[in-house]
């Protein structure tokens, strides 16, 4: 009895631990290369406001790295307290990528300190920039290593099972498994993304809060550009997931897509509703597109849930996930692109009110949409915790105690995201953008324009 | 020599890495806040801040580093302590969400507030205590097998004096390490009040240390007699340990080569963690895990060793690159950049 209990308290410690990290690991991930670029523009152009939004950028990227660290090192610590079983065994097969992964922490925690305490020190005018690279190097080698881990939870391969007993492993081929190519490229991809949607939407807050001025300009410029950039990228990236789904995973493609019956030239479905016998209800379908976003090739046959097992069918709440991602997904494409257009149509103003407050709300959807993703990737994986392998409640800890150790992370999490918002504002407000400007430039307006 | 001992003697290393220089972060945290209960805060926060707001996320690293290398070199060790640790791992994770919370929030962003200096010292000494438990957990009878699943006898754990000796050796040392390197910090940075204030820290703490250690060591042959008898045959190592820390604390007491009787301290523990380890084999966990038998497969220990060896390769020379551009950088030290 209670061992049932403790596998639904583990998952749902494992998943707030991850839906917790992922927002730190996302921005953790993703915003130095926007501070490496800022910075380099700076240099380029010899335009020190450019350098001067790297560095306040930077003072709200430690923050939010410290407690990036803390809720990794408490999911990296949980997956050996919550699913003992499950590592006994895939430990010897993922242990590479994760034992990487600390050495690319490690680079880019020695770097980050390097960066943020050398910011006047150096002659060379590209000296101090230089530090940045192993930062941004070392953020996306780490989400490049954990998400091996994930892929090969997804498609796991490079080992031989006998019994409870892995017989022979090669670790290469466990890390390159199918499932890692477009895994990597989307999460890498959506990840910058949201960085440069979450600086942008501060920036426009700012102006639409303060009024505009150059530096805003300057930034708002910079961030949606990158904004715009990685956002084509993530579709393209989600796409060429899609088609990895219909080669080697249909039946969690099938589940998000309420996708019953194989047939060729099938529908794609949004939202809607299903009934008690699984009925749809109330749904936009578009037509051929589901076979075209599988295969490419409109008439395409795709893998329906009737060639699945009835105990192998993923949960179907997972359709809303897979809409909600998408749909955010490209109201970010939309909003990032207007803002590039009118900034060459004279006619239109790409500071008018409606398309910055858009802007301010891209933010919280694009993270949303990461939330999304990664639900819409690990509740589709269910029943398994290791595809083919190993059904989750076989994984996890049996253990009397885990809804104590529950209670205490939901606590810890509270307090540090109230806490990690807190100690933002604050800082912000303590030193804001005016004062500093002042210190620095104190022979122009704030803005740019001549005393 | 074979895949696993190597393994081992990497997750040695990092064992006495992470030991020496998270005490200096976690001892840091006591000081501070004794420092501010006394009204002496004002001679040493400066001093810590300045030394401990680069390292930390470092020092962090090497925490995750041993505890993976130790699960992956060694997946069935991974399975037995996972299992059991949950409880006194999940208060280290809490305790190290407060402690990294407190560098954001006090270091980059905030005011100074007592009941945070307060969290940060108290967690600088329950993080070591808890993480003592596995080194506890490690000599065995600890554990309870059941329905084909591995649990922790608390009660045994916390009724035996044995587990109180490993607890009470690893606060004291935390204490012990940390306020001799401050003290050599604080005299390389010229900052004469704060380094005075340490030496009669390092000094105070000198006998506690000793009788720890010798407690602990005694304790073990009731608890393991294999283990204690496999140490006694190392005897020449805690005998170095012993000189170490004797040249330790005289040169600390005479005032002269800080540097030097830092570096004796770190061998004092060198020595008496190699004989400890040494003495450990076979087993990793006491009757349960032996080195050999339980490693992973070798591909996949090849496959480690030769990551390790490339990570080194990288992490070493952007180490010394640092080191030098700040913490050992006497204009830095000195507060003055
Ligand atoms: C800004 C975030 C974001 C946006 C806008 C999108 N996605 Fe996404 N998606 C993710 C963020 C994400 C993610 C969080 O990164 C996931 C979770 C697991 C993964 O590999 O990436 C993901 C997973 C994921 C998967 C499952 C992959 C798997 O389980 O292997 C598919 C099929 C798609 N996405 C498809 C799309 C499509 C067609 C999009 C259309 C624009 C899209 N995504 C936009
Ligand atoms: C980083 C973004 C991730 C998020 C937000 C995330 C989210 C989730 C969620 C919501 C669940 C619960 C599924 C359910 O209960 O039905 C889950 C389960 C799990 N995830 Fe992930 N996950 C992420 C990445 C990973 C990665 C990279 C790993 C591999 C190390 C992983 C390992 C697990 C495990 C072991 C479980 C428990 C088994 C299960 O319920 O399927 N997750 N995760
Ligand atoms: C795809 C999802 C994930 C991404 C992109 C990601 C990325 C990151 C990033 C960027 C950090 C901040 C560290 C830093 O900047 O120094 C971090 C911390 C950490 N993550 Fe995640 N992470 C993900 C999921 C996970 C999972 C599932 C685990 C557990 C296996 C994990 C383990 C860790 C650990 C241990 C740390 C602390 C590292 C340190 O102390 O520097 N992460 N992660």
């Amino acid at each position: 009895m209670f061992a049932y209990d403790s596998v639904i308290l583990a998952r749902m410690l494992t998943s707030m631990t991850l839906v917790f990290h992922i927002i730190f690991a996302t921005i953790g991930a993703g915003v130095p290369l926007l501070i490496c670029a800022a910075e380099y523009v700076g240099i380029r152009k010899r335009d020190p406001k450019y350098v001067l939004l790297a560095r306040r950028w930077t003072r709200g990227y430690v923050i939010i790295v410290a407690v990036g660290v803390v809720t990794g090192t408490a999911i990296g610590l949980q997956l050996f307290l919550l699913w003992p079983t499950f590592m006994q065994i895939a430990g010897h097969v993922i242990g590479l990528p994760l034992f990487m992964e600390t050495f690319a922490f490690f680079f880019e925690a020695i770097f980050l300190g390097a960066y943020i305490y050398t910011w006047d020190r150096f002659k060379g005018r590209y000296t101090h920039w230089y530090l940045s690279l192993p930062v941004v190097i070392g953020g996306g080698m780490s989400a490049v290593f954990i998400t091996t881990v994930n892929a090969f939870m997804n498609t796991p391969q490079g080992f031989t099972l006998d019994g409870r007993t892995i017989t022979s492993v090669d670790p290469i081929m466990a890390m390159l498994n199918p499932a890692t190519p477009s895994k990597v490229f989307h999460v890498l991809t959506s990840s910058y993304m949201t960085s440069g949607a979450i600086l942008a939407a501060i920036t426009a807050f700012f102006i639409l809060k303060y009024g505009n001025n150059t530096y805003y300009k300057k930034a708002l410029k910079l961030t949606m550009i990158i904004t715009l950039i990685f956002s084509i990228f993530t579709a393209i990236a989600g796409d060429t997931s899609a088609k990895f789904l219909a080669n080697y995973q249909p039946e969690k493609l099938a589940a998000a897509e309420w996708h019953f019956k194989t047939e060729k030239g099938a529908d794609l479905i949004l939202f809607g509703r299903l009934t008690e016998d699984n009925e749809i209800q109330g749904a936009i379908h578009l037509p051929k597109l589901l076979s075209f976003l599988s295969f490419g090739d409109f008439n395409s046959e795709v893998t329906g849930l009737d060639k699945v097992d009835a105990d192998l069918i993923p949960p179907l709440w997972i359709h809303y996930m897979f809409d909600l991602m998408v749909i955010f997904g490209a109201f970010g494409i939309l909003i990032s692109m207007l803002f590039i257009v009118f900034m060459f149509w004279k006619k239109r103003d790409q500071y008018n009110k409606w398309l910055l407050r858009a802007i301010v709300v891209n933010a919280p959807l694009a993270m949303l949409a990461i939330e999304f993703g990664w639900i819409f990737a690990e509740v589709g994986r269910q029943p398994w915790i290791l595809r083919g392998y190993m059904r989750v409640a076989e994984g996890a800890i049996s253990s009397p105690y885990v809804h104590y150790v529950f209670a205490a992370f939901l606590i810890l999490y509270v307090l540090l995201g109230t806490f990690v918002t807190l100690v933002l504002v604050r800082l912000y407000k303590k030193n804001p953008i005016q004062k500093e400007w002042e210190m620095r430039f104190p022979d122009t307006l704030f803005g740019g324009d001549q005393k | 020599m074979s895949y696993e001992i190597l393994g081992l003697s990497a997750l040695w290393f990092f064992l006495f890495a992470y030991l020496i220089i998270a005490s200096i972060d976690f001892g840091a945290g006591f000081f501070a806040y004794y420092a501010l209960q006394t009204k002496k805060d004002h001679i040493l926060n400066r001093l810590i801040a300045r030394y401990l707001s680069p390292v930390w996320e470092i020092t962090n690293v090497f925490f995750i580093f041993f505890f993976y290398g130790l699960a992956f070199f060694f997946p069935d060790a991974g399975y037995y302590f996972g299992s059991a640790m949950l409880i006194p791992g999940s208060i280290v994770l809490l305790l190290i969400g407060i402690r990294g919370s407190f560098y954001a929030f006090e270091n980059y962003g905030s005011r100074k507030s007592k009941l945070y200096t307060f969290l940060y010292g108290a967690s600088g000494l329950f993080i070591p205590a808890a993480i003592a438990t596995g080194l506890t957990i490690s000599e065995g009878g600890f554990l309870r097998h059941e329905n084909g699943s591995v649990y922790l006898r608390y009660k045994e754990l916390l009724t035996n004096p044995f587990s109180w000796a490993v607890v009470f050796l690893a606060v004291v040392s935390v204490l012990y390490i940390s306020a001799h390197f401050l003290t050599y910090y604080a005299n390389k940075a010229g900052d004469e009040p704060a380094r005075k204030l340490l030496r009669s820290y390092a000094l105070f703490w000198a006998a506690p240390q000793i009788i720890a250690s010798l407690t602990a060591f005694i304790f073990i042959s009731r608890q393991n007699p294999a283990h204690y008898n496999n140490m006694l045959d190392l005897w020449w190592m805690f005998g170095l340990s012993v000189l170490f820390f004797l040249i330790g604390i005289y040169l600390v007491y005479r005032e002269s080569h800080y540097g030097l009787s830092f570096i004796c301290v770190m061998l004092q523990f060198f020595f008496a963690l190699l004989g400890y380890g040494i003495g450990h084999m076979p087993y990793l966990l006491y009757n349960e895990i032996q080195v050999t038998a339980d490693a992973t497969l070798p591909a996949m220990g090849t496959a480690l060793l030769i990551a390790f060896a490339g990570g080194l390769l990288m992490l070493i020379p952007s180490l010394i690159l640092v080191m030098r551009m700040f913490l050992f950088d006497a204009e830095y030290v000195k507060g003055k950049k």
